[in-house]
């Protein structure tokens, strides 16, 4: 057993039982898979990712580069680090090769987000963290403390129960006064600008099986912070040497984490590598547990202290070595010591758990982030905040109102932490305006580090300068499989920057973003360059500072909420009468009603097509036009803004009538078509295509802001406010007198493209004289809440004359036989009007409207420019691909040919016999008549170029 | 997650706002005076400076007002924001880093 009888933070009243690599194991709460595994004796965790080393266990969080486990059960979660995740009972989990496996089911699990404002975000609860805190929420500020354990204390937790009572007193004096919030099992992971940090909580993962459904499972916070205290600590580093992958090789402060917070000795013979006093801590506890300890150190002159408690606790002392290297395969069973620094090799030393400590890197991930500058400190042998920041107190300077404090900041003494957190509150709140005083530090023992460390990244051995060992086992990057080859190959290689050097070697791009490998590699990387590292600095820190989930970022917004889906006010008529939906940007649009046929099934697209269009061009039809993006224009300049946004005349418009209108951008393209009614001297409403209503709006509205601020003109989306029925065919005039008795609608009296106001089943409706098909129509417009019911009405009263209801797709078919464009399909942002044929539309009259000076260009006089035509397939069985190319010539064999333009639409048609089509073609307006070929599925299909109106050319059809 | 101040909303996130190019780009007197480069210069060519530069943004998630704001396009500092038809602020601080 390696678990203790005794000590540590875990209740071992409660067993939980979980499994590892299909076995089954008995832990506590309080333990973490890692401490859980290590208690059984389990140090082999997971298989190298290209080398298939056994790996175990090598520190004790968030910075393990390691022990990467599968989650399986409740829910399948793969890549997670055994060092974080909490146990529960149940817990199945296997290791991981480097690669896991995504689960093949949805998550149940729910993942939302909450939005915090404070004035003081203190990240990171340990000593400086809870002094920072409880100085700022005595100060009477709003204080919000994140940490990622389940417990406050930080680095305490890994002491014995050092200042535990005094953690206790100040997270309960913090948890009970009001505008400070603590939040545990929380991560701070990015800084995003202005304060603005968020973090992401495990609210239930710990839990297990046991979570409530109604709980969400993990919740990004978004916190902004007038003040940014980072108390985030540090990482312990190791040093580098052969075969320094082994299970049983592990960071020195983490063995002290097991022994203190898991009550687990992870080993009995151990050895002690470290380069720096802070180890020596660890190896006495270790000792007084019972272990039987090593210490090797580099140095010679130790110190008194430390020597004297070696001594003490009967702790063997090899001053002035190294681990040059370990065996053992499953777990470490003995290291080798060479004479540093003259080399030679001296012993082998037998142990089962070899700790290791190269120093200490502040965690200044958020700061980098910020915009901070690192500094290198020769003697911590690590990059330091640097303090009195540039460009510090000066507005939006990327790092103003972020301080670092304790270990993160290079505090290297329990006291100096206390201390500098209690000082960066008093100095955020400073800037805030707040005077406040440091809270006084609890009592703490002695200073004890007495001896500079050694700043070493890796164990001196011959190399092979070219870099060639491919058998190196010196690994920089455990989870990477990395090794000081590596790192020289690339230097070798020509690379000189440490950005470089990483993504050629990829050390720090794993999972754990070389939190213990990234410095290492700086320090080799300079070392072989010949450079100062403090030059050579490290790589960018970017957020997030740990893995997040993509389901917690995208929290609700999931499946039917990701995107808003619109549907208008007669959907549910659409939906009881089996329509076919197709998506047009966020709407639900009726594709097409398909029926019942005599043998039971439904009607295929083209009957159903080939149904519809007849009704519309014999009978009576009627669709839901609603989507239409509609766009109402007030004020008394109204007509004039309209004359410069369109490029016809539109302010000689009366009220009662209608024109179709287009408009261009500054460049002459066109951006979008509809119709403008005149509703009063001051008042317009204006359709806009049903995908371009918010970007015509936008561009509205620029226009109004940014270039006529002197015209008084109102602009207000309706799209929502107006349900629109337009009813179609030459019977169409009946099924509108009979809804509306009161409204003359006789052509004379109701004429082509005019509207009038009228009563159907007591709503009213504004109905106008358009037709998007060529045939007599009525396009009905009441306000959405009556909607249905005036559908419904107009669906009544049809029935004497066989009212069909159509979708999108037969409306397309009836337009385009009228060669009437789709804005955004028969047009992509490089046609004119001109180009369209349309030049009747463009004013010749108006001094200047958006776009008319483009229309002049040089480039828009070209003969050669694209023209819309329509396509007739000479075979009218075939149906033109839309996108398909169009060729002068059928010889294809010489590639490339010459493309003349493309099919923008295409259909079959029953009122013209057969299939057709519309294109861009070059000079197609003078290939009336011609022989061209559309390229599609490999071959060339003959079609002859035609007018784009194909159908009812005299224009005979739409007074009915 | 930068904060832009909208001069009639105040200080809000950036996600509410879209740019709107290059600011004060007045549209040409008599454009039909202009030859073809004289108006392609206006349509598409627009200042790319290092450091503070007039950019038009709009508070499209807000007020949906347009409006004028100095950014260093060295830090994306804003460096003042002003409402339509007012002048540009002069700036002390005139460089980027």
């Amino acid at each position: 057993m390696t678990r203790l009888p005794t000590g540590g933070l875990i209740d071992r009243t409660t067993v939980l039982s979980f499994t590892f690599d299909g076995r089954p194991y008995a832990g506590h709460p309080g333990d973490t898979l890692a401490s859980a595994l290590l208690a059984n004796g389990v140090h082999r965790v997971a298989t190298s990712v290209n080398r298939g080393r056994p790996r175990g266990i090598m520190a004790a969080g968030v910075e393990e580069a390691s022990a990467l486990v599968q989650l399986e059960a409740p829910f399948p979660e793969p890549m997670l680090s055994a060092t974080t995740i909490e146990l529960y009972e149940g817990l199945v989990a296997r290791g991981l090769p480097g690669r896991g496996t995504l689960a093949d089911r949805p998550d149940p699990g729910r993942y939302d987000a909450m939005h915090v404002h404070c004035d003081v975000l203190v990240v990171g609860a340990g000593p400086a963290g809870l002094m920072a805190a409880l100085t700022a929420a005595r100060a009477g500020s709003r204080v919000a403390l994140v940490d990622d354990q389940p417990m406050v204390g930080g680095s305490l937790l890994g002491t014995r129960g050092e200042l535990s009572d005094w953690s206790a007193s100040v997270l309960a004096e913090l948890t009970s006064t009001p505008e400070v919030l603590v939040l545990s099992r929380t991560t701070a992971f990015g800084y995003y600008d202005d304060g603005f940090v968020l973090a992401l909580q495990k609210r239930t993962d710990h839990l297990g099986a046991a979570a409530p459904d109604n709980a969400a499972r993990q919740r990004i916070w978004r916190i902004r912070a007038k003040q940014v205290i980072l108390a985030t600590g540090a990482h312990e580093r190791p040093v580098v040497f052969a075969d320094n992958d082994r299970p049983g090789v592990m960071l020195a402060q983490a063995g002290r984490t097991y022994l203190n917070r898991y009550g687990v000795l992870a080993g009995n013979r151990i050895v002690v590598f470290t380069t720096n006093d802070s180890a020596y801590v660890a190896a006495v506890e270790l000792a007084e547990a019972g272990a039987e300890v090593t210490v090797v150190d580099p140095r010679t002159d130790l110190a008194p202290f430390w020597a004297a408690e070696c001594a003490r606790v009967g702790i063997a002392v090899r001053p002035g070595h190294l681990v040059t290297g370990t065996t053992g395969e499953e777990r470490v069973t003995g290291v080798h010591l060479a004479a540093y620094p003259s080399g030679g090799a001296s012993a082998t030393v037998h142990c089962d758990l070899l700790l290791v400590s190269g120093g200490w890197n502040p965690t200044v991930h958020l700061f980098s982030q910020a915009g901070g500058k690192l500094e290198y400190d020769a003697e911590l042998g690590a990059f330091l905040p640097v303090a009195g920041l540039p460009g510090a107190g000066v507005l939006g300077a990327g790092v103003l109102g972020v301080r670092v404090s304790g270990a993160a900041a290079g505090a290297v003494s329990l006291a100096d932490c206390l201390a500098g957190g209690a000082a960066e509150a008093v100095a955020a709140l400073s800037d805030l305006g707040v005077a406040a005083r440091p809270v006084a530090s609890p009592p703490v023992g002695t200073d004890r580090v007495e001896t500079a460390g050694l700043v070493l990244w890796a164990a001196p051995v011959e190399i092979s300068l070219d870099g060639s060992d491919l058998s190196d086992t010196r690994f920089v990057d455990l989870q990477r499989d990395a090794t000081v080859s590596d790192v020289l190959r690339a230097t070798g290689a020509g690379l000189r920057s440490v950005e470089h050097v990483k993504r050629y070697t990829t050390i720090g791009t794993a999972h754990d973003q070389g939190k213990t490998s990234g410095l290492i590699a700086s320090g080799i990387t300079a070392d072989a360059l010949g450079v100062d590292i403090a030059d050579l600095g490290t790589t960018t820190f970017r957020p997030p500072y740990t893995s997040v989930s993509f389901a917690a970022l995208a929290g609700r917004d999931r499946g039917a909420i990701f995107d808003p889906v619109r549907v208008t006010a007669i959907h549910p008529w659409h939906i009881e009468h089996g329509a076919q939906f197709e998506d047009v940007g966020q709407w639900k649009r009726p594709l097409c009603y398909p029926r019942r046929t005599a043998s039971g099934g439904l009607e295929d697209l083209p009957a159903v097509v080939a149904r519809e269009t007849r009704a519309a061009r014999t009978g009576v039809a009627m669709m839901d036009g609603s989507t239409l993006g509609k766009i109402n224009v007030q004020g008394v300049d109204a007509g004039e803004f309209l004359d410069r946004i369109y490029t016809n005349i539109i302010s000689t418009l009366k009220p009662g009538f209608v024109r179709y209108a287009v408009m261009c951008g500054m460049d002459g393209m066109i951006l979008d078509d509809g119709t403008v009614m005149r509703v009063a001297d001051t008042e317009f409403v204006l359709t806009t295509t049903t995908g371009n209503a918010a970007k015509v709006l936008d561009w509205l509205e620029e226009l109004a802001q940014t270039e006529w601020p002197d015209l008084r003109v109102h602009l207000t989306s309706v799209t929502e406010q107006w349900a629109t029925i337009p009813v179609v065919g030459p019977l169409s005039r009946q099924v509108i007198a009979a809804v509306a008795p009161a409204l003359d609608v006789s052509n004379e009296a109701f004429g082509f493209m005019t509207w009038r106001s009228a009563k159907i089943v007591g709503i009213e409706a504004r109905i106008c004289r358009i037709s998007f098909s060529g045939e007599l129509a009525y396009e009905v417009n009441v306000p959405s809440w009556y909607g249905i019911a005036v559908w419904q009405a107009l669906f009544d009263a049809g029935q004497p004359y066989g009212i069909t209801p159509y979708g999108t797709e037969t409306m397309h078919v009836l337009r385009a036989e009228k060669g009437y464009p789709i804005i955004g399909q028969d047009t992509d942002g490089t046609v004119t009007p001109q180009d369209l044929g349309m030049s009747w539309v463009v004013s010749k009259k108006k001094l200047d409207f958006v776009g008319k000076r483009s229309f002049s260009r040089t480039e828009n006089q070209r003969p050669d420019r694209k023209h819309l035509v329509g396509l007739l397939p000479v075979d009218r069985s075939v149906l033109l691909d839309e996108g398909a190319q169009v060729l002068a010539d059928d010889d294809v064999s010489q590639l490339p040919v010459a493309m003349l333009g493309h099919v923008t639409s295409s259909y079959r048609s029953v009122a013209l016999g057969g299939t057709f089509g519309l294109a861009l073609v070059r000079s197609g307006r003078d290939r009336i008549g011609e022989r061209l070929f559309a390229w599609q599925d490999g071959e060339v299909v003959p079609v002859t170029v035609t007018g784009p109106v194909l159908y009812d050319q005299e224009g005979a059809r739409r007074d009915g | 997650m930068q904060l832009i101040s909208c001069p009639w909303c105040g200080p809000r996130e950036e996600a509410e706002y879209h740019y709107g190019g290059q600011a004060h780009v007045a549209y040409p007197h008599e454009v039909g005076a202009l030859s073809d480069a004289d108006w392609a210069h206006y349509l598409f060519f627009r200042d790319n400076p290092r450091g503070p530069f007039a950019e038009r943004w709009v508070h499209a998630a807000g007020c949906r007002r347009w409006f004028n704001a100095v950014r260093d396009t060295g830090t994306h500092e804003i460096l003042a924001v002003y409402r339509i038809g007012e002048p540009q602020p002069e700036l002390g601080r005139q460089a980027s880093r």
